[in-house]
């Protein structure tokens, strides 16, 4: 009221002249803008009676696919909070072809993440090159004891079942490189069984 | 015997409407802003739409420990909250609401000055409790009360003052029996002012600056806890209700309106309270508060000269159409 703002006197129409307002207008605009939202529907969702519509990417709590795990160790590690706990053991196993070397494998024992400690900063996912954690939008998953946050690999596992699907790929993407790889195996797979077949079939077309 | 029966009765009836008015006044204005904002307001307490929001409120302070802090004027300071809500019901006593003799508490002979005299006395009730709590936010809160009942009190009685030049009367029956439509353009000025004037004595949003929550913590009501805090809303909400009876008994002709006057006069006179009700509800929601420095330019180089056109054009009228 003491210092008129600098806005009030540099508004212009488009054409450079300034706009004649007439006072008190601004006041009007304003009673006008709370009324209108007083008659639309108002945004409160009400939670407990009615679930959100949360979007398909929320980050709610981590799934483990502990098919894909190979015990690497870079989730734990890059956790800035420290709240990912791995152990693990090395078996070895027997050659594939007799006369083969023994190979070693890692064998998960345990993996937990600690959700009182977790900060849902999604690196872990991020980081971990077996596609084996992911993020599902499920979140009520409030306990009464803090040490009931730390969900176990059976939990992890449990989640991993609520994950949604991948977008879809865009139209004329380029196909995802796992199912290039399957066409090329198999086509590879069907060119040489055709060849086998030919020759086999070759030799007895000129015998008869 | 006949005579105390109706004494008592009109008492309990104004009582009632004392105690409910406000209520339902702070349950709208929960809803009204709620909606305003885009929000639902209260849903639960009491089951529908939460309509027992302030019932469970209430319930809360009188639960709350009645703090009085060692530094404080003790009986100024129990005293206050008392200062402040009494007068509005003695001022709800004052008001009519329909033409005939059942509709009024008490009829005043010189209601207006009666009113605006009382509704005054309310204003002390937070200065109390400002000086009395040994708080720099509450001294704070009540000085600048003070500037505010001084800088407002003015405009709003002569605003008062123009209408009752009008009808010639300080009678409020008296003002609403002499009412015509054609007051509404004539004392329109008036109106405002008085309005504009009334809202800033409550120390309504956008004239909160007394109390200001985010700045000087509520004001004169840091130090009060439970029950004595609710009275303070109760009169805050109290001098809703009388504000905008008075407004609609000096400035919008109380039970006149375009049809009906007879029998459901009383109608008109309440929905034009609850009109101004939202629309103080409404002012709230929209503006943002007046700086303390702003407050008292409004009234002192706006409301004033404004309402003293408005007593110029009053006795200009009245000496061309006598």
């Amino acid at each position: 009221m003491s210092r008129p703002s600098p806005d009030h006197h540099a508004s212009t129409t488009p054409s450079g002249r300034p706009r004649l307002s007439i006072p008190g207008s601004g006041l009007a605009k304003g009673l006008a803008v709370t009324l209108r939202t007083m008659t639309r529907k108002s945004v409160t969702e009400q939670y407990p009676e009615s679930q959100p519509a949360l979007p398909p990417r929320s980050r709610g709590v981590i799934g483990l696919f502990e098919e894909n795990c190979t015990v690497c160790m870079l989730c734990a590690r890059e956790c800035p909070d420290w709240c990912i706990y791995i152990d693990s053991h090395k078996e070895t196993v027997p050659p594939a072809a007799p006369g083969g070397r023994e190979r070693s494998r890692n064998v998960l024992d345990r993996f937990a993440i600690d959700f009182s400690l977790c900060m849902y900063c999604g690196i872990c996912i991020e980081v971990c090159p077996f596609d084996a954690l992911f993020w599902s939008p499920e979140f009520e998953y409030a306990e009464t004891d803090i040490r009931d946050l730390t969900h176990e690999r059976d939990k992890l596992r449990e989640w991993m079942w609520t994950v949604p699907a991948p977008p879809a790929l865009d139209a004329g993407a380029e196909e995802p490189k796992e199912v290039a790889a399957a066409l090329k195996a198999a086509e590879k797979l069907a060119a040489a069984q055709a060849a086998e077949s030919a020759e086999s079939a070759g030799p007895q077309e000129g015998a008869s | 015997m006949n005579g105390a029966l109706d004494v008592a009765l009109r008492l309990v009836v104004v009582f009632v409407v004392f105690l409910t008015f406000p209520l339902i006044i702070g349950q709208t204005e929960h809803k009204v802003m709620a909606h305003m904002q885009g929000r639902l307001g209260p849903m639960y307490a009491g089951g529908f739409h939460g309509w027992a929001q302030l019932v469970a409120d209430g319930v809360k302070f009188a639960q709350k420990e009645d703090v009085v802090p060692a530094g404080a004027d003790r009986r100024i300071f129990q005293l206050a909250p008392a200062v402040a809500l009494l007068p509005y019901l003695l001022v709800l006593l004052a008001i009519p609401i329909g033409p005939s003799r059942g509709a009024v508490g008490q009829v005043i002979d010189a209601g207006i000055f009666f009113v605006l005299a009382v509704m005054g006395v309310g204003v002390l009730g937070s200065l109390m409790a400002g000086w009395a709590s040994a708080n720099k936010f509450s001294l704070l809160g009540g000085l600048r009360t003070a500037a505010q009942l001084l800088a407002y009190e003015l405009p709003m009685l002569l605003a008062a003052a123009s209408v009752a030049m009008a009808a010639g009367t300080v009678s409020l029956p008296g003002i609403v029996n002499a009412f015509e439509w054609w007051w509404l353009p004539w004392q329109i000025i008036g109106a405002l002012v008085f309005f504009v004037a009334g809202l800033a004595e409550l120390q309504r949003p956008p004239f909160d600056m007394p109390v200001a929550d985010s700045e000087i913590i509520f004001g004169a009501y840091t130090e009060y806890t439970g029950l004595r805090f609710a009275l303070f809303l109760l009169a805050e909400y109290a001098g809703i209700v009388v504000l905008c009876g008075l407004t609609t008994v000096l400035f919008l002709g109380g039970w006149h309106g375009p049809w009906g006057a007879d029998g459901l006069g009383w109608l008109w006179t309440l929905l034009k309270t609850a009109i101004l009700a939202f629309v103080v509800i409404w002012l709230r929601v929209t503006y943002p508060r007046l700086r303390e420095d702003q407050l008292q330019k409004l009234s002192w180089t706006l409301l004033v000269p404004l309402s003293l056109a408005q007593i110029a054009l009053t006795g200009i009228v009245k000496v061309v159409i006598s």
